[in-house]
């Protein structure tokens, strides 16, 4: 009889999860398995909800992506009641869930993710923490603070509230953006594109250089991928597009988002709460033999990266650039995640100026007419941790019949599994083990920002 | 060394622990040199069975004066948890709509949780012949409950998200070894919209168009929603939330739906505005789905599954 080594919880991610090592009689890895532990069942309780109240009941799915609930539900709703939303309306959607999209990555990189580098990995549990990072590089920790602040804020003033949102609402928004609160954001927004490009290259100097050896093995699997592109001309996007679902070779397929079923199922194991989506079209099931995967592809940052052809945005798109040249398309080493995650994060600020320069977003027609009733309405973004699906059905009083999620975090369980085992297997040897290689285990899981 | 300190989540979505991270610099002394954080899943790596997971069969938390727990009970591991955490801390603060009240996902208390919880691995995109986890996961309850249903709370701080002022006041009051000073009244006492007295409404709107206002125009030029003829529940909710002069739902200019929890932490929401919208001369039966005006509040038994009969009637 070997022995299980129980890691739980697993920390500095933004769930409940853990992970088990199962070790054999010589001490060597016999499987290892993540699982998700919680379950609150969403798409049950929102049924009979009026769907207009859904995405403000919704975006307690996640209190870190809130905004990617809260529009995924309005558009859902949206095609529910048949209505298109005011062009207005749909930009200031846009502008404040690609704002979102800035203050999540930047949370993810340097409180949660950074510790493992700036302390390393093998450094003592009570000191490789955001405070402990605070503690070492007290500079760079106050100017990260603030940052995160500034784009927290800059949501919070417009809409109210940062966190669980209510201001996107079905046909549109609640309230149009005034000529002075687009100059503030204008401004922070340049705040904090100085910073992101700082921060790409900060994470260049001092991480993906150092760490070139653990990114070309910790976790390392090879997946297909799926993300989301602009159907005109294949650049990389949050808000909208087509999805573009990638086999590892880097042939893909593109398809309407209302069609996700024709593409996607999800497998279910016993032993984790959570739905492992692959893909059904590939028709070759589900497996996440490490040598053979079937049905495997991920989502998130690494995985929108590589689907894309191009970004839209310059600095950005001399970032992806870059990153091509050095680690080809599609880049399979899982801590790749964390660079792709900052090229994202210049393009989402990049993007939100766009918006904000645009003409019309201080226009005060902001909401289209809307009259509850039947139907049925899938809406579609990418958030941080993944393409996210939500798709309703409404009765004749605009009440949800039935609802279907697919949340983005969700698509990463089945390749989070096999980069656990991977990593497990590979450091684990002959009975040796300590809480800096567990923590190395856990850095394939954080990867993924699950 | 600061106030020793522990952080737990239970069945919960991070906006706690992001409301805590939007207190801004404010925090970064906190962290640094007035608290002494020991155990803190989100952001820091203290396991429940060593550091190598290979010690004991019980979770252990480390011992620490102040306690914060956010979210609802609603799996055995919760319990397990929270009860571990009333024992090792001296102070046990819950944080949030969902640890004071249920909050959202106690939604689930008004059905039949068995049958639903089966029903979302059978949807229309899981594999056939799927059902629910059972191996290695932790057993769920028969219902969500709010933490001062299962262990005694020192001090509860609502809200859904909280406002980050008060969970700074809450924990600096500790430091400073006096009571906190927290808001006690409804939300109307916070909202600077204008009332003019009763009005001719008798039914009230699904929020389905905007609510009528000029942008160029203060909050407190702008009606009240409920005179409006909006469902707004401020009347029946604690206050709080204001953090620029306003609620915040109305600073979006969106009706409140209640998630700082009931004015009395005892009292009921449902009831409260269907005796606040009564005795306005509104019908209470133009609220569609009235059971979600708990959608906050679903614990202590506020939220029950429908019986059958009932089901009837209300169809």
């Amino acid at each position: 009889m070997g022995k299980v080594l129980n890691i739980q919880p697993v920390t500095r991610i933004e769930g409940h999860a853990r992970i088990a090592v199962h070790l054999d009689d010589a001490g060597n890895v016999e499987n290892a398995y993540m699982s998700l532990m919680s379950l609150r069942g969403f798409e049950k309780f929102i049924e009979g909800r009026p769907a207009e109240e859904v995405p403000r009941i919704v975006n307690r799915i996640c209190g870190i992506c809130p905004w990617m609930h809260h529009t995924a539900g309005n558009k859902a709703v949206d095609g529910c009641f048949g209505v298109t939303p005011t062009e207005t309306g749909q930009k200031l959607r846009e502008l404040l869930q690609v704002m979102a999209h800035i203050n999540d990555k930047i949370l993810h990189f340097f409180f949660l993710a950074a510790p493992d580098f700036v302390l390393g990995p093998d450094a003592d549990y009570s000191v490789r923490n955001v405070i402990g990072v605070v503690k070492a590089a007290p500079e760079l920790a106050t100017q990260v603070v603030k940052m995160r602040q500034l784009g927290q804020m800059m949501i919070d003033r417009f809409a109210g509230k940062a966190i669980h949102p209510v201001a996107a609402v079905v046909g549109g928004f609640s309230k149009p953006l005034p000529e002075a609160e687009r100059q503030a954001m204008l401004r922070d927004t340049r705040t904090l594109l100085d910073f992101s490009l700082y921060a790409l290259d900060f994470a260049k100097n001092n991480v993906f250089s150092k760490y070139l050896g653990a990114i070309n093995q910790l976790g390392v699997i090879t997946t297909g991928f799926l993300g989301t592109v602009d159907p005109a001309d294949g650049s990389l996007r949050l808000f909208d597009g087509r999805q573009r679902l990638m086999k590892a070779d880097g042939s893909y397929v593109d398809f309407d988002g209302a069609d996700y079923l024709d593409y996607l199922g999800e497998h279910v194991e016993p032993w984790g709460y959570g739905k492992m989506p692959y893909a059904r079209s590939w028709n070759e099931g589900f497996s996440l033999d490490l040598d053979a995967p079937k049905g495997i592809y991920r989502a998130n940052t690494l995985a929108r990266i590589n689907v894309c052809d191009k970004i839209s945005t310059p600095h950005a798109q001399a970032a992806l650039e870059e990153f091509r040249a050095a680690f080809g398309r599609p880049a399979q080493a899982t801590l790749l995640y964390h660079y792709a995650r900052l090229i994202e994060l210049i393009y989402a600020c990049e993007r939100t100026m766009e918006l904000l320069n645009w003409d019309g977003i201080t226009d005060t027609d902001v909401r289209a007419k809307v009259e509850p009733k039947a139907g049925r309405g899938v809406g579609i973004v990418e958030a941080p941790r993944g393409t996210l699906i939500h798709d309703y059905h409404t009765d004749a009083d605009g009440c949800i019949a039935s609802a279907n999620l697919i949340v983005g975090t969700t698509h990463n369980i089945g390749p989070m599994n096999m980069s656990v085992k991977q990593a497990a297997t590979s450091l684990i040897k002959d009975g040796h083990y300590d809480q800096g290689i567990l923590n190395k285990v856990e850095m394939a899981v954080r990867a993924y920002d699950p | 060394m600061g106030v020793t300190t522990a952080l737990e989540w239970l069945s919960s979505c991070s906006g706690c622990e992001i409301a805590v991270l939007n207190i801004g610099e404010a925090l970064v002394p906190l962290l640094t040199e007035h608290l002494d954080i020991v155990h803190a899943p989100v952001i820091m790596d203290h396991k429940y069975y060593g550091q190598c997971g290979d010690e004991g069969e019980h979770l252990q938390i480390p011992e620490a004066v102040v306690g914060i727990v956010t979210g609802g009970v609603a799996n055995e591991e919760h319990l397990e948890v929270l009860e571990e955490m009333r024992k090792k801390c001296k102070i046990l603060i819950a944080l949030g709509s969902c640890a004071t009240q249920g909050g959202i996902p106690a939604l689930m208390n008004g059905q039949d949780s068995g049958e639903s919880f089966d029903a979302i691995y059978r949807t229309s995109s899981t594999d056939p012949g799927a059902s629910r986890p059972d191996q290695s996961v932790p057993k769920l309850l028969e219902r969500t409950y709010a933490l001062d249903e299962k262990v005694k709370i020192d001090l509860q701080l609502p809200g859904c998200p909280p406002n980050p002022a008060h969970i700074a006041e809450v924990i600096i009051s500790l430091l400073e070894n006096r009571e906190p000073v927290l808001p006690t009244k409804s939300v109307c006492d916070t909202c600077p919209t204008r009332r003019e007295g009763k009005g001719s409404v008798s039914k009230v709107k699904r929020y389905v168009e905007n609510v009528e206002f000029d942008p160029d125009k203060p909050i407190s030029e702008m009606r009240c929603l409920l005179e409006q003829g909006f469902m707004c529940m401020g009347p029946v909710t604690a206050a709080g939330c204001a953090k620029y002069g306003a609620p915040s739902c109305i600073e979006a200019r969106v009706p409140c739906r209640g998630c700082f929890g009931p004015v009395r932490p005892d009292g009921n929401q449902l009831l409260d505005m269907m005796n606040a919208l009564a005795s306005n001369g509104i019908d209470t039966k133009s609220v569609v789905d009235r059971r979600s005006i708990l959608r906050f509040s679903g614990a202590h038994g506020n939220l029950r599954p429908k019986k059958k009969a009932a089901v009837k009637e209300e169809a």
